[in-house]
């Protein structure tokens, strides 16, 4: 990429409002999860059941819960688990899925029909399902949770992989290069995946997103992380329990994961803005 | 019928024989011994061994798998190790509860989508299109279970509207039934429904485009017109492939708005069985639920083939 | 009274790149019955002039002047009064046949549609006349063919369900833009008869668009050569081609395959690109690519001033260009 190229790039960027928004929301996320590891306002892991309910205070930003755990510093903490999970469930997916979905493609005949036909049928097992079953084999956790997102996600990455690998095996330079005696596996390094790398990242983005969501979902169903570990689904879970004395516990977790999952899907459409030539083409 | 039915027919088959392997298998890795948890911790090998004899656990993996499968073909499915109830009367009490939450639920969110998508698209990049695609961004984001959480506090707690949870039964009424349904049907039905109003949308503005809208116009259908008459069913195309995977997500998404709401659904059945180890209840519900999202997929193959035509005739 | 006249008319459309002006002061004249071609490379505002006189521009795109059909301005007209005047009054044909039908309808469905709208038959009646329009059009078995879906035709059948469409309502014109272009050559002929015999049959006016002026000269008695967006030369068919006078015509003249050249010899072509919309010079349009181009050119907009009656050119340096023609040619 020439310079001139890369501040075009920029430009696009600043331009498209989605990235813009996105792009600060998950940033502040990473900057909050950075800032939990040295600092925190408050005491995120300590009981002191003297400060418990505590309201909102110079001291206590947004109170404290039941076991006298100041929230803000909880939720800060939060970010982190979040963001492990988004970064470690998708990295499974991704690398897999993508590894095979372009092995499919670039094999063809039974070989994609077995991985084709392998990840329509994970389709068969909803998310939240398959997560449910994985973490009753490994046992609930962090971890395993985690694992159970990132097996999730390889069928998706798989497939989307496959179906824009194979458009791109049709185009002519490819066709081209293929003539001119070169192997599968260098035409899929030099031409196919430089050219679906766009399509990916975005998926990735959306599927960070998703991935946040389940691992919520499962820490709220007690599937996820355990105590004392912080994390949005399961203050969540316990806010739920006091919903009648304390609903404001059950308003802050939500809202933190819904304002990141809003921003990481802006930030994905905002990339598809900039990195799909198909819609920034003038119609 | 059609070799393409015949076709998605045997898929279907394939499908759910893979599943019911599947299933069966991750029930033979998952760890902890029924008998034991049944029993607790302090009981003897022998009547450990005993129950595991007497629950049929010692028998060969193969032979179980075939007991279990040639059970399913005749309704024969076992008693919950746990309740020792028929496992078939565990489920149909719970899908008396999770099945209308997901009909109730789907067809909500198919309305709002339609509504929303169409009213957006029709007024594209007008200031309402703007706002509700906005609306709807904030929608997709927000966690099913967060919601059902604020739904309660509101409805239920604050203006008394709705139960806030629990489930009175069929035999108390219809509306009350249908009362304690409506908060978890709202809760599942919006994130979905934004979430498939964006793609109406963007389907609808997409077949926009298309050189055959140009032709209709062009023989004088107005804008209106066009949209209901030429536009809308092959944007439909899209949309139902989505529907579909839905249905499968809002099923399994009631697992979690029963848990909100303290509904006795297959959710909270499955949930419950599996830190019980009942096995039996276990397998059976989950190929319910995976049986469920492969027929849902199976009818809306077939429904593309009704609305698009060029499909039979790729597929014969 | 003319049927059609076209005065002054612009097409502004505004890009991403900025405000483009597509169409520039460009005039028509048609008489009913009367047959006129509109030849010029692609991107060079055929496309939207055509859209123009339908009343379908791209959102962002507005027309300015006056189109007037029998002496109404059609660009006064509200677009409910323009939905009872498109496909009943003007009729048009696209380009690409393989994707103008609705896929998910039937072809009998899409014939019958205009004829139910304008002409209010019911029905069974409308089914009747769609059998009818197939046969005219030259579909073998139209009774069974009704029931078809565009995919089960081929290009060329669906390009004459598409003129069957036209044709339905009886329109006073029918415009084709490149009604053949993405066909094959031995179809296209085919279709071009169709189209002529038609028209010829019915009384209707022609506005036919190709790139090809080969196309041009065999079908329609006037011509209008476009560059740019502007009108460079107009006039009777033959005349023009007797006398081809502006440096543009002339270059596609010169681009255009002849019978009995030998099939060594090279095409020639105009060198350069159709401008962008964007950064047209102030000008004549073509001065970036002209051979005998000078800065004159460049700055002021060149009259279109009559050579005959019959016979209209737009150029600064017509002698010139005229010069060159006796003596060769501009393009070697
Ligand atoms: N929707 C649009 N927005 C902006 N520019 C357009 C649009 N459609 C066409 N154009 C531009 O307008 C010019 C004329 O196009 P067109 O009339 O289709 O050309 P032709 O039919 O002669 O090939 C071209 O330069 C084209 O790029
Ligand atoms: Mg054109």
């Amino acid at each position: 990429m020439s310079l001139a190229n890369s501040q075009s790039f920029f430009a696009r960027c600043l331009r498209s409002r989605s990235f813009v928004v996105g792009g600060v929301i998950t940033a502040f996320l990473l900057l909050c999860a950075l800032v939990s590891l040295f600092w925190t306002p408050g005491e995120a892991f300590v009981i002191t059941v003297k400060d418990r309910f505590k309201g909102p205070s110079l001291e206590h930003w947004l109170g404290t819960d039941q076991f006298g755990r100041d929230v803000a510093s909880m939720l800060m903490t939060g970010t982190q688990n979040s963001i492990t999970v988004g970064v470690v469930a998708v990295s499974i997916g991704l690398f897999a899925g993508v590894a095979l979905g372009l092995y499919a493609s670039a094999k063809r005949g039974w070989t994609e029909e077995l991985i084709m036909r392998f990840s329509d049928f994970s389709f068969a097992f909803p998310a939240i399902l398959s997560a449910i079953m994985i973490t009753a084999i490994l046992g609930p956790g962090g971890v395993n949770s985690i694992i159970a997102i990132g097996i999730y996600n390889i069928p998706v990455f798989a497939r989307l992989t496959r179906g824009s690998a194979n458009a791109i095996w049709t185009r002519e330079y490819v066709m081209a290069s293929r003539a001119s005696g070169k192997g599968k596996f260098r035409i899929t390094v030099e031409h196919i995946l430089p050219n679906i790398l766009s399509i990916i990242i975005v998926q990735a983005t959306i599927q960070f997103a998703l991935a946040i969501l389940a691992e919520a979902a499962l820490s709220y169903l007690g599937l996820g992380t355990q105590p004392p570990d912080p994390s949005w689904g399961r203050m969540l879970n316990e806010a739920q329990t006091l919903m009648f004395l304390q609903p404001m516990q059950a308003v802050y977790p939500g809202a933190a994961i819904a304002l990141a999952v809003f921003g990481l899907n802006l930030l994905g459409d905002g990339l598809r803005d900039v990195l799909d030539p198909r819609l920034s083409r003038k119609r | 019928m059609s070799v393409f039915f015949v076709k998605r027919f045997m898929t279907l088959l394939a499908t759910l024989f893979g599943a019911s392997v599947v299933i069966f298998l991750v029930m033979e890795i998952l760890p902890g011994d029924p008998a034991l948890v049944i029993l607790g911790v302090d009981a003897t090998p022998e009547a450990t061994a005993a129950l595991t004899k007497e629950l049929g656990l010692d028998r060969p993996a193969l032979e179980r798998y075939f007991t279990w499968i040639s059970g399913l073909l005749v309704g024969e499915l076992g008693n919950s190790y746990a309740y020792k109830v028929p496992v078939t009367e565990l489920i149909s009490g719970a899908l008396k509860i999770t099945f209308p939450l997901a009909i109730m639920s789907m067809a909500l969110s198919v309305i709002l989508a339609l509504v929303i998508g169409l009213y957006a698209a029709a007024h594209h990049n007008k200031a309402s299109d703007v706002t509700l695609m906005g609306i709807s961004q904030l929608g997709i984001s927000i966690p099913n279970f967060w919601l059902a959480v604020l739904l309660v506090l509101f409805f239920a707690v604050n203006l008394r509207w709705f139960p806030p949870g629990g489930f009175p039964g069929w035999e108390e009424g219809f509306w009350p039934a249908v009362r304690s349904l409506v908060l978890p049907a709202v809760a599942l039905a919006t994130v979905q429904g934004a979430m498939l109003a964006r793609i109406t949308r963007s389907s609808v503005l997409e077949v926009y485009r298309e050189d055959f809208v140009r032709t209709a116009r062009a023989k004088g259908v107005s804008r209106q017109a066009t949209l209901w008459g030429h536009v809308l069913r092959n944007a439909m195309i899209p949309v139902l492939t989505v529907m579909g995977i839905q249905f499968g997500n809002l099923l399994v998404g009631t697992v979690i708005a029963e848990n909100v709401f303290h509904l006795p659904g297959l959710g909270s059945t499955v949930l419950k069985a599996i830190n019980n180890r009942d096995i039996i209840v276990v397998e059976n519900v989950v190929l319910l639920l995976a049986a469920i999202v492969v027929i849902v997929n199976f009818f809306v193959d077939i429904l593309y083939a009704v609305v698009d035509p060029r499909l039979k005739a790729h597929d014969i | 009274m003319l049927l059609l006249d076209v005065e002054n008319l612009n097409v502004d459309l505004s890009t991403a790149k900025g405000p483009a002006r597509a169409v520039r002061n460009l005039n028509i004249q048609l008489e009913k019955g009367e047959t006129l071609g509109i030849v010029g490379e692609s991107g060079c505002g055929k496309s939207m002039t055509a859209l123009a006189l339908m009343g379908l521009l791209p959102d962002n795109g507005t027309a300015t002047g006056a189109i007037r059909l029998g002496g109404e301005n059609l660009l006064d007209k509200s677009e409910a009064e323009m939905c009872r005047i498109r496909g009943n009054r003007i009729a048009m044909i696209f380009q690409e046949p393989m994707t103008s039908l609705n896929p998910v309808h039937t072809i009998g469905r899409q014939i019958m549609e205009p004829l139910r709208l304008h002409r209010g038959l019911d029905k069974k009646d409308a089914m009747e006349e769609v059998v009818r329009l197939l046969d005219r059009v030259g579909i073998p078995n139209p009774s069974e063919r009704v029931r078809n879906y565009p995919h089960q035709l081929s290009g060329g059948q669906r390009q004459r369900v598409m003129i069957a469409l036209a044709l339905s309502c009886a329109p006073d014109i029918l415009i084709a833009d490149e009604p053949t272009t993405a066909l094959d050559v031995t179809i296209q002929d085919q279709i071009l008869d169709l189209i002529q015999t038609l028209v010829e049959e019915e009384g209707m006016s022609l506005v036919l668009i190709s790139h090809d002026l080969g196309v041009i000269a065999e079908n329609t008695q006037k011509v209008v050569v476009m560059y740019g967006g502007t009108v460079v030369e107009s006039g009777n068919t033959d005349k023009i081609f007797d006398e081809l006078t502006h440096p543009y015509t002339q270059g596609l003249f010169a681009a255009m395959p002849k019978v009995g050249m030998g099939r060594n010899k090279r095409l020639t072509t105009i060198p350069g690109t159709v401008p962008d919309l964007v950064n047209l010079p102030k000008g004549c349009t073509f001065t970036d690519r002209c051979p005998i181009a000078t800065d004159a050119c460049r700055d002021t907009v060149p009259a279109i001033q009559d050579m005959s009656s019959t016979h209209q050119v737009a150029c600064h340096h017509m002698q010139n260009a005229i010069t060159a023609r006796e003596t060769g040619g501009l393009y070697k």
